[in-house]
């Protein structure tokens, strides 16, 4: 479950070692930009050689199980599973990639893509069952809703009950300094495309988000690319608090960890809902083979009980704000003048002292 | 061909071809309406959102800044699912969005928001500017805020109330062919009802027609009254020309006759004898003829206003029979009359002229010494005179034809008459709703005439 999935240190020190190694050599350095940088991939063999090729942000492991489930009714169908982050998802996308399904936890990447017309459009009688709310246009579907969560340690709490809003997070954070520093773990927004949506929808939507960012910018937070690791952290006791991790994620690592000195708390007062989302590429060929691959998703998507899937379906994760919406306005964002503008006042409020993690 | 075509069947068409084209119009309007409306209500959000951008541009350090506000693109997205691209130029210089976004033409010269149709992205697309000026670095720039969406969301909106439209339109449209119809009969009415009173009435009924009628039906009626006035008084004319005329030859005769008479009683030779006897029988036919024609003419002229008097058959027949009493008794003819109570409302003077007809023909055709049977009969409102003779009956020929006008049997050798008695007889007995039945008495050869009338 890792969105922008480069570990962050390792990532930034390699582009840096690249920038000073290339210096101003502009064309090589838009040549590497411009390749995928594939985090994971894997062909699942069929029994002919068409190939449904697939980009997605989602793990691996995570996404298996849809495979095989979807390769039970097409055996036909060869699967080519590429994992890439999101944002590096969108670049190839945009760039005119050949992959037939794209798959990705940022919607507003996604909408992007498909506002831009970069998507074809697919419609059935799943799609048509879908709530208005989990598609745009026929050309960008979820199947997935998944919420953002607080994940903190017992021992942070110090046997006080768990904060229900950001304002009693706010006063647990101002009121116990020393539990919290260096132990609060967060996205990295300017390197994650799920951490950038989080924030910007959570400034947009309540303004404790800023003066929560302040406090935590004062405990000298550590800034992450993914849940992943955030949860991982929280486990083996780095972190006392993880703030805006995938609920679905925490909830599995939990249960495989088996800790119950762990809680994962999702915020009374707003909380984000994150629709994963799929888009049929412009370039995609194997359109058919694709939107039968939407179609069983949605159809996972719609399903009542959660049952054994990795994935949520979209009933599960309905909190009292609703999903955050797909539409145009999630383009606003993306504007370079308001990333601009967002990052500066993210940086000043939470990086006050940067702290790369190790 | 259109002259052809039935009133009713031109007004209903007629009718239902305007509403056809009430029905396209508006139709048609109401589409244009919604389009437009629809397009109106994209230009309105669309210039707000422009409009938005533009409140935020600012210089900032001789640099032109802006920020999307979130409103600006998520009011385009609550009005419909279409693509929303933007532009923003400050000078020649594309700030941000959609580099090869077209721009409307007048954007940089013409009003403070304008608008176009254009084409983006391989899709129809509705711009809005704004444009302003800011004050940054050498002077001033101008900037200009252009966003644009695709159609689809109007073409949807549109679309929709059209075929609502459409609906509602032809349900309009069968609503008015109905009426049509309803219409050209309602309309109809009074002309049916009015060909209906004339073609009604009886063949020589020449009244003038009194019912009411539309004031577009009372040329028509005020036409046919004077054709029908203007006919009768021709029928008149020339009745009277007869009646006069048959009156003038029959004063002269009546001399010629006496003179004739005088001239036999005096006549030496069997051969001028012969002569005179052939005269006085050709003025008596003559004479007959006038007498006949004028009771014909008298039967026309009181048939047009019947007399309505209540008449007992018996007494007529008493009376007709004494009327024809010395003719008869010099045949030695006898009268055998048998009635029966019988009561009929009419014309008490025309009816004894066709009863004096029938007795006449009995008498004059039978032979001498022989019995004419008279009997009056009444029965379900049916009243009957019969009249059987003894004769030789009425012949071989077809006997309906013994009552045209002029014609005699074939049985009339050396019997003075003019053809005329049995057509007064059959008018009389129709002007008075019956009829003249005439056959021969089953044995012994004789004739049978009956006049048969409505009972009172
Ligand atoms: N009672 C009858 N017996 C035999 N023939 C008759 C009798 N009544 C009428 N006819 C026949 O019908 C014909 C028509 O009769 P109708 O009374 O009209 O004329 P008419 O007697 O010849 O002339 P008139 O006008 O002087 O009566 C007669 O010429 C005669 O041939
Ligand atoms: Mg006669």
């Amino acid at each position: 479950m890792r969105d922008a999935r480069l570990a962050g240190g390792l990532r930034l020190g390699l582009r840096l070692g690249l920038r000073l190694g290339l210096g101003l050599c502009v064309g090589l350095w838009a040549t590497l930009a411009a390749a995928l940088e594939v985090e994971n991939r894997k062909v699942y063999p069929g029994t002919t050689d068409r190939t449904l090729s697939i980009v997605s942000t989602a793990d691996l492991e995570v996404f298996e199980p849809y495979i095989q489930r979807f390769q039970q009714s097409h055996p036909e169908l060869t699967v080519d599973y590429t994992v890439a982050s999101s944002v590096e998802l969108y670049r190839a996308i945009r760039d005119g990639a050949a992959f037939d399904l794209a798959i990705s936890s940022a919607m507003d990447l996604q909408l992007k893509l498909a506002n831009d017309g970069l998507a074809q459009s697919h419609r059935s009688d799943r799609t048509d069952a879908l709530p208005d709310w989990a598609r745009w246009r026929d050309l960008i579907f979820a199947f997935t809703a998944e919420p953002a969560v607080v994940v903190m340690s017992s021992r942070a709490l110090d046997g006080a009950p768990p904060p229900a809003t950001r304002q009693e997070l706010i006063t647990l954070l101002r009121d116990n300094p020393e539990r919290f520093r260096n132990a609060i773990g967060t996205y990295d927004v300017r390197d994650s495309g799920l951490g950038y949506l989080f924030a910007t929808q959570e400034a947009r939507s309540t303004d404790a988000y800023w003066r929560l960012s302040e406090i935590m910018g004062r405990l000298s937070p550590e800034l992450y690319c993914c849940s992943g690791q955030m949860v991982d952290a929280v486990i083996s006791g780095r972190l006392s608090l993880a703030y805006n991790v995938l609920g679905s994620y925490a909830a599995q690592r939990m249960a495989q960890e088996d800790r119950r000195d762990i809680e994962i708390v999702q915020m009374q007062d707003f909380a984000n809902l994150m629709l994963r989302t799929a888009i049929i590429p412009a370039t995609a060929t194997q359109t058919t083979a694709a939107g039968a691959l939407i179609d069983m998703l949605l159809e996972l998507g719609l399903r009542e009980t959660p049952g054994d899937w990795p994935l949520p379906p979209l009933s599960q994760g309905t909190s009292d704000f609703g999903p955050i919406r797909l539409g145009p306005a999630l383009m606003v964002y993306l504007d370079p003048f308001n990333r601009r503008a967002f990052l500066a006042e993210w940086e000043n409020a939470l990086v006050q002292d940067i702290v790369i993690e190790p | 061909m259109i002259a052809r075509l039935s009133i009713g069947h031109r007004l209903t068409v007629l009718l239902a071809g305007v509403a056809a084209l009430l029905s396209l119009l508006s139709w048609w309007m109401v589409s244009e309406l919604a389009r437009q409306a629809a397009a109106r209500s994209q230009d309105n959000v669309l210039a707000a959102s422009a409009t938005t951008i533009a409140e935020t541009i600012r210089s900032e350090q001789g640099e032109v800044r802006l920020e999307l506000p979130y409103s600006a693109l998520s009011m385009l997205g609550a009005i419909s699912e279409d693509r929303v691209f933007y532009k923003v130029v400050a000078g020649e210089r594309v700030l941000t969005g959609y580099d090869d976004l077209p721009v409307p033409t007048d954007a940089a010269t013409g009003a403070r928001v304008a608008f176009e149709t254009g084409q983006y992205s391989g899709e129809a697309i509705r711009m809005a500017s704004v444009r302003r000026t800011v004050l940054a670095g050498a002077g001033p720039v101008p900037v200009v805020v252009t966003v644009a969406q695709t159609l689809s969301g109007v073409d949807a909106v549109s679309g929709q109330l059209s075929r609502l439209a459409a609906a509602l339109s032809l349900a309009f449209f069968l609503v008015a062919v109905g009426l049509s119809v309803f219409a050209a009969r309602a309309s109809l009415r009074p002309l049916n009802a009015f060909a209906q009173a004339v073609s009604r009435r009886g063949p020589s009924d020449l009244r003038p027609l009194r019912r009411d009628a539309p004031p577009e039906l009372a040329p028509l009626r005020g036409a046919l009254n004077r054709l029908m006035d203007r006919l009768g008084q021709s029928i008149r004319r020339s009745e009277d020309f007869i009646a006069e005329a048959a009156h003038r030859v029959r004063t002269p005769l009546a001399t010629v006759r006496a003179q004739a008479e005088i001239a036999l009683r005096s006549a030496e030779s069997e051969e001028s004898r012969q002569r005179l006897r052939r005269i006085i029988r050709a003025v008596d036919e003559s004479s007959r003829s006038a007498g006949q024609l004028l009771d014909h003419a008298t039967v026309a002229y009181r048939a047009e206003d019947l007399a309505r008097d209540r008449i007992d058959l018996g007494e007529l027949v008493a009376q007709a029979a004494a009327a024809l009493e010395p003719t008869a008794t010099m045949k030695d003819i006898a009268f055998h009359i048998a009635t029966s109570q019988a009561r009929v409302v009419g014309d008490a003077v025309l009816l004894e002229s066709a009863l004096g007809n029938v007795l006449d023909n009995a008498v004059k055709y039978s032979p001498d010494e022989t019995t004419v049977h008279i009997a009056v009969s009444a029965e379900e409102g049916v009243a009957r005179i019969t009249v059987t003779d003894e004769g030789p009956g009425l012949g071989e020929g077809p006997i309906e034809t013994l009552t045209e006008r002029f014609r005699r049997g074939g049985n009339t050798e050396g019997v003075v008459g003019s053809g005329l008695g049995l057509t007064i007889a059959a008018d009389v007995l129709a002007a008075h709703g019956g009829r003249l039945d005439l056959r021969n008495a089953a044995e012994g050869g004789g004739a049978c005439v009956t006049l048969v009338l409505p009972a009172d």
